[in-house]
């Protein structure tokens, strides 16, 4: 029984010792709530070969990966929140230098106003900053997914960091039953990281200065890295199932969408509300499905389109909000729909307020009623 | 030359690179390589105009490998290169390479936090007094009476006192290094690179485009602002012995032709004798700090 938090810093200082044949593992980190016993755990684990800086900020603690990973070791940070958007300087370093540094997000409300609960709006700020990232439901996925995480970050087709999303206090503090792992199944996993334009001896600069027509061709070459993602995650559940015998998700996990009339589409773990839901109304006699997206980037297009096919009613529930626009899922996934179909958005749960199935039946009955789509809809304020 | 120079570091900063004609920092730089000898460097630079230097890519004007860092956090980057090269027994010296602005302002807190730390760091501060890669803004190393771009006559606050800071931190080792006296400089930057923990030097970096000099008065300007007392040459070890290094003979005409060859203090009208009374309390404050504790 271990919590989020927990099961992220087991799974990196495993990741960090399984670097031992390597240049070895360097964490930069900084408390934050709800992110604190994350790093706690991990400046207490006796890692061989590794060391975590316990540093003065948030943007200094990707710093430290950022200088860590580009010498060739193994990095790790968690953070949330504000302190997310602190780094976020720093967190753009990593995608664009290409390191593969990877972060576990205690997914936390922006403020002021003050709040340290969850939603996803401060790893969605970060969605253009060039990193994958990864949204779990469950502390095992939590777990699983950092292992996953430095597979495909270190992947020398993708080269790229990746964020592991988990929602504040939700998973971060609730203890689960979580299977962990042996060591030597790690070492299995992850072999030691080979970073191809490490710093050695050679004079060589990282972060030049670029002019406009090779800024444009890194763009290029990052975006076409994050198109490699798919086959690097696939080869990696492959192995990752071989070695641990559970299957991480796919980037889009459908749930009794068959013939379903309408299906709920979330991040995190509303989905797995969502799909208690879809249970309950199947049993009065609505055809409903859920789709959870386990990967917001890159974005899984293709996944999402063929879960979406012949579906006339699609409810996207999006616990946060781009101010003047909608839900950030919402927005990504809305094209995708069959053309026709009624593509509604609905906010819910920001700064942690409660998701419970009334309120996903609510969605459900808006939904089923609407002739046409209309803007985001706001489910729960207040209560 | 042989066993002095590495074939590395002939050049540390390459010809063609695109500093301006006597720049401070430039000169640093040839002053920096020559005592660095076989050792393994590694730059890390944040934004300023060492960074710029480095050139476009796939162009690197430096003989080393170098990380341009954000403009906050060229200490803490240092401190991760500088603790994966101990975690793999290597001798790899990481240098930070940054202007006053990385140093004073927006780098000040992660200095301080690497410095509390006592990483494995040497952080080189060429301190040209002010925002130069952005056209000659004011820092907190501007000196009082200083021109800036965005003052209207000369700034009215004195400079930040960044050795008393580091001092505070009791890093072993920090020091001033003077362009103008090459055989003190080599032996602090020797030094600075052999110290183990973290290590502070700090360089007055004329920068002509800046301070509005001319190019050959580089190294002048930096003798004069030695011996007229206003740049005290000192070191000081584990943040409580504080030795001078260089007696200046606080000579008036020293400070006159110091202001005369630049246009920076233009403005502000000030006058050697309106500079006085600070070199005296500086000094004052600098000989009960070299006298009384060892």
């Amino acid at each position: 029984m271990i919590t989020g938090n927990h099961a992220a810093a087991m799974a990196a200082a495993m990741a960090g010792r399984a670097n031992r044949s390597g240049r070895g593992f360097c964490s930069g980190v900084y408390p934050i709530t709800p992110s604190t016993e994350c790093m706690e755990f991990l400046c207490l684990q006796d890692i061989e070969k590794g060391h975590v800086v316990k540093v003065e900020s948030e943007h200094s603690a990707m710093a430290v990966c950022v200088g860590a990973s580009a010498a060739g070791a193994r990095t790790f940070t968690t953070t949330g929140g504000n302190g997310l958007i602190y780094m976020s300087e720093n967190v753009t370093v990593a995608a664009y230098l290409r390191l593969p540094v990877v972060m576990v997000v205690g997914n936390r409300a922006i403020g002021p106003p003050w709040n340290i609960w969850t939603d996803h709006s401060d790893s969605l700020t970060l969605r253009d900053s060039g990193w994958v990232q990864i949204y779990c439901w469950n502390n095992q996925e939590v777990f699983d997914a950092v292992l996953m995480a430095f597979r495909i970050a270190e992947d020398h087709r993708t080269l790229l960091p990746v964020m592991v999303c988990q929602e504040g206090f939700v998973l971060s503090h609730t203890m689960t039953l979580t299977e962990i792992a042996y060591q030597a199944q790690v070492d299995k996993f992850l072999p030691p990281l080979q970073l191809p334009h490490r710093l050695a001896t050679t004079p060589r600069a990282l972060g030049t200065f670029d002019t406009s027509h090779m800024i444009e061709a890194h763009r290029e070459q990052h975006h076409a890295a994050m198109g490699m993602v798919w086959s690097a995650y696939r080869e990696a559940q492959a192995d990752f199932e071989r070695i641990f015998g559970r299957h991480p998700p796919d980037p889009v996990v459908t749930y009794r969408t068959d013939d379903a009339q309408l299906a709920l589409v979330s991040m995190g773990t509303i989905a797995e509300t969502a799909n208690q839901v879809v249970d309950d109304l199947r049993g009065r006699g609505l055809k409903v499905g859920s789709i959870r997206v386990c990967m917001f980037r890159p974005f899984p297009f293709d996944a999402l389109k063929q879960a979406f096919a012949g579906i006339p009613r699609i409810a996207v529930i999006d616990r946060d909000i781009s101010l003047g626009f909608g839900g950030a899922l919402w927005g990504e996934a809305r094209g995708l729909a069959e053309p026709g179909a009624i593509v509604q958005n609905f906010v819910t749960g920001l700064g942690g307020g409660d998701v419970r199935p009334e309120h996903i039946e609510e969605m459900v009955t808006e939904a089923l009623g609407l002739t046409t789509s209309g803007p985001p809809v706001f489910i729960g304020v207040g209560e | 030359m042989k066993g002095s120079e590495s074939p590395h570091y002939r050049r540390l900063l390459r010809p063609g690179n695109t500093n301006c004609g006597g720049c401070g920092m430039s000169v640093a730089f040839q002053m920096f390589r020559r005592s660095i000898g076989e050792t393994n460097i590694q730059l890390v630079i944040p934004a300023c105009c060492a960074a710029v230097a480095a050139g476009g890519f796939p162009y690197n004007a430096y003989e080393a490998p170098v990380l341009l860092s954000t403009f906050a956090s060229a200490a803490s980057t240092a401190s991760g290169m500088a603790q994966v090269a101990r975690l793999n027994g290597e001798n790899t010296r990481v240098v930070c390479w940054a202007g006053d602005g990385g140093t004073y302002d927006i780098g000040l807190a992660s200095l301080s936090g690497a410095a509390e730390r006592n990483e494995d760091i040497l952080f080189v501060c060429y301190d040209n007094e002010i925002y130069g890669n952005t056209g000659g803004q004011r820092s907190s190393a501007t000196p009082v009476g200083a021109g800036a771009s965005n003052i209207i006559k000369g700034k009215l606050e004195p400079k930040k006192d960044i050795m008393g800071i580091m001092a505070a931190h009791g890093i072993p080792y920090a020091a001033t290094i003077s362009l103008a006296n090459p055989d003190d400089s080599k032996r602090k930057f020797e030094r600075a690179l052999r110290e183990k923990g973290f290590r502070f030097l700090l360089i007055l970096a004329p920068c002509p485009t800046g301070w509005k000099s001319d190019p050959s008065k580089t190294v002048e300007l930096v003798r004069l602002a030695v011996r007229s007392g206003l740049y005290p040459v000192i070191e000081i070890e584990n943040g409580r012995r504080w030795i001078i290094n260089i007696e200046p003979d606080f000579s008036r005409a020293d400070l006159e032709r110091y202001l005369s060859l630049q246009r920076r203090f233009k403005k502000s009208e000030i006058r050697p004798d309106d500079m006085r009374r600070a070199i005296d309390l500086l000094w004052e404050k600098l000989r009960a700090l070299a006298g009384c504790i060892t």
